[in-house]
């Protein structure tokens, strides 16, 4: 059930994709101020919503094992995380290029940029420290730990270097840049959002199922060196 | 009110049940060999009365509170694989360290007046680190006693132990029996465990395999349990 | 066949000569535990000294030490600097506790995990401040500092700084404890988590360290300052106890 669940969302995304790359890349005029690389905005825009709720919504889970002790939302905290920090490196990725066209850097140390570097280490640490734990329970506790307290802090961070940009100002990635956008031109960011959304969702569903495997031979593996 | 209640605890390690399903009470004043192979689930089981480890379900309750509470831990004195002392303070911080964190109430006359017991009066200022293993374990054994606990749980405290250990350990044990003090052990020397016992309980894979009083048979011939009930 | 001996009643209740201690004064206890067995080696408080000063060193090659630059970034070098060495106090923490099980021993004591993480978040306060004391003069002489007019403020961005450091590194010291690759794990996640605290406390070093008051603007980094320890103590404090006991 859970496979057919995530085959159906996995196939919507992608059918809204291709209808949402057919109107950005060929319907769309050019935009004004930025030529035709406005259009990296829109994946940027979405996989930034994406990965910013996925990051939240991991910590939500977290809290809930700490509270239910159940595994399976350890899977799925673990397998949110990690599929938002595939979607965070694709912001930062967008973002280089968007800022490689425009200001003609490819790095400007734009505060959100930079926590978005930021929330990435994080994620790196959480992924480590699950590889260096064997027991799993003691992994899912050390883990859902460590991931209260880096969201916590990404929040901090985020206002932290909003406030030394103040004292030290630089350029900014806005997609108002241009005083806004038309409304037609808005439609496709919202599209995208939904698209990605559930081309996450249907790949933490993988990433969870794996996590419930690994643990299943785990299990046998402590049953085998028991015998 | 028993000493110790064990109400179907389970301990997993992700999905893997290393204890299952363990009940069994230890009234006040007996003494309990838990003995079983290595890996059999022993030292999770003792951890767990210890208050280092919380049972993924069920219930242990010490002296009708759980088992991680603080007024139990003020009860109970552990004795655990490592001996739990400090190699950079002398053996007098230790005990004072030990006997301050349990509120015994004077701290420094009570450590005294146990490295006196233990035999270590005349070394109470040396480090620990300068110590030899007998002394080491001489002094872990004062740190475990010196709070005067009800339950003692002591983790295979026979092991490498020189003669000297052996005879104030074996003392002090005997004594605190006659106190009324309830100790739990889990052991592999049989001979040692079982002379003190009261009451034994086997542990073979995670399950509990035999709950009973130690007898006469269990004493003349240790491997005994394990031929009819383990593995 | 040994026989239960029938158990004095005294023995069954709470036993009544013990006094519960207060909750800072067993967190003394464990803290005062830690400095009196590092003044007898003194391995952490040498290793991380001697690190920073190198450190210091070498940076002193990467810059050009004499010009307007130095004073720009003379913060951020300081604290760089203890950020590094107070990984190495870090790093020793809950770790010097494994050696006979002692973290077994105290854990099965009366003392709360939060007393035990409090009482080390003292004692590494106490050794990195000492470290990071030390410092000041060496880096003061190589990189001409002039604070000493603002030596009350900038003994005030120590302590604050500091106790962020320790309050996060404490922690995660405690959830590193058991790993296998301790010494590695807990930079890569204690670096991070340090941004905010090391930021506010650059910012305001570097305004102090050429002497001037620190402004109005500039206040905003002392609030995050406390915010940031205040935040992290209480959170660490909450869920030491669920790290350390499994």
């Amino acid at each position: 059930m859970l496979q057919k669940l995530t085959i159906t969302l996995a196939a919507l995304a992608a059918l809204i994709l291709v209808w949402n790359l057919h109107t950005i890349l060929l319907v769309l005029p050019d935009e004004i101020n930025q030529g035709a690389a406005f259009r990296i905005i829109y994946f940027h825009v979405a996989a930034v919503f994406t990965s910013f709720c996925g990051f939240f919504l991991a910590m939500g889970l977290a809290i809930a094992y700490l509270v239910k002790k159940n595994l399976q939302y350890d899977a799925m905290s673990a397998a949110v995380t990690e599929v938002s920090a595939v979607f965070a490196t694709v912001t930062l990725i967008t973002g280089m290029f968007w800022g490689r066209i425009i200001w003609g850097i490819w790095w400007a140390w734009d505060p959100r940029m930079i926590s978005y570097v930021v929330c990435l280490l994080f994620c790196w640490g959480y992924l480590m420290l699950r590889k260096a734990v064997d027991d799993p329970t003691q992994r899912a506790r050390l883990s859902a730990v460590l991931l209260i307290f880096t969201t916590l802090d990404i929040v901090i961070v985020w206002k932290s270097i909003e406030w030394w940009r103040t004292q030290h100002p630089g350029p900014v990635l806005s997609i108002r840049n241009g005083g806004g956008m038309a409304p037609g031109m808005e439609a496709p960011i919202y599209w995208n959002v939904l698209a990605l959304i559930l081309l996450a969702t249907s790949m933490a569903l993988v990433r969870m199922r794996q996590e419930s495997m690994q643990r299943e031979i785990d299990a046998v593996r402590r049953y085998a060196h028991a015998m | 009110m028993t000493a110790v209640a064990i109400d179907n605890v389970w301990k997993f390690y992700g999905d893997f049940p290393a204890l299952r399903d363990i009940s069994f009470n230890v009234e006040p004043g007996s003494c309990l060999a838990l003995l079983g192979r290595n890996g059999a689930g022993k030292t999770t089981l003792l951890k767990i009365l210890a208050g280092l480890s919380k049972p993924g379900k069920g219930s242990v309750k010490i002296l009708g509170e759980d088992a991680r509470s603080q007024s139990t831990r003020y009860r109970t004195g552990v004795l655990g694989h490592g001996i739990g002392i400090y190699d950079e303070l002398s053996a007098l911080e230790n005990l004072r360290l030990f006997a301050s964190l349990y509120g015994v109430p004077r701290p420094v006359q009570t450590a005294e007046e146990w490295l006196e017991r233990a035999g270590l009066d005349r070394v109470r200022d040396g480090l620990v680190r300068e110590f030899s293993r007998g002394m080491r374990q001489r002094l872990a054994v004062a740190r475990a006693f010196i709070h005067n606990p009800s339950l003692l749980l002591l983790d295979e405290p026979f092991t490498a132990l020189d003669d000297k250990a052996i005879a104030v350990l074996q003392s002090l044990l005997n004594k605190a029996r006659s106190e009324g003090r309830t100790i739990i052990m889990s052991t592999h020397q049989l001979r040692e465990a079982l002379e003190l016992a009261s009451d034994v309980a086997l542990i073979a894979r995670g399950r509990l395999a035999f709950r009973g009083e130690r007898t006469r048979e269990m004493l003349d011939d240790p491997g005994w349990l394990y031929r009819n009930y383990g593995e | 066949m040994a026989s239960k001996v029938e158990p004095s009643p005294a023995l069954i209740q709470t036993a009544p000569r013990q006094v519960k201690a207060g909750f800072l004064q067993q967190a003394f206890a464990i803290a005062g535990k830690d400095l009196r067995s590092e003044w007898r080696t003194k391995e952490s408080i040498n290793a991380s000294l001697s690190f920073a000063i190198v450190i210091l060193l070498l940076f002193s090659f990467a810059f050009d030490v004499s010009s307007e630059f130095s004073k720009e970034i003379s913060g951020g070098l300081l604290w760089l600097v203890f950020a590094f060495a107070g990984a190495l106090i870090l790093n020793r923490s809950f770790a010097r506790e494994l050696v006979n099980d002692c973290l077994d021993a105290l854990l099965s004591s009366p003392a709360s995990g939060a007393q035990l993480y409090l009482g080390k978040c003292m004692s590494n306060f106490v050794m990195l401040l000492i470290v990071e004391l030390m410092c000041l003069p060496v880096f003061t002489v190589f990189y001409n500092g002039l604070w000493v007019s603002q030596a009350p403020m900038l003994l005030a961005i120590f302590v604050m700084g500091t106790w962020g450091l320790t309050a996060i590194g404490t922690m995660f010291s405690a959830m590193t404890v058991n790993l296998r690759l301790r010494e590695l794990m807990l930079p890569v996640l204690v670096y991070p988590m340090m941004i905010p605290a090391l930021m506010a406390a650059i910012r305001l070093t570097t305004i102090v360290m050429a002497g001037d008051a620190v402004g109005g603007d500039d206040q905003i980094w002392i609030r995050l300052l406390i915010v940031f320890d205040a935040i992290f103590t209480l959170l660490a404090v909450t869920l030491v106890e669920t790290v350390l006991v499994g």
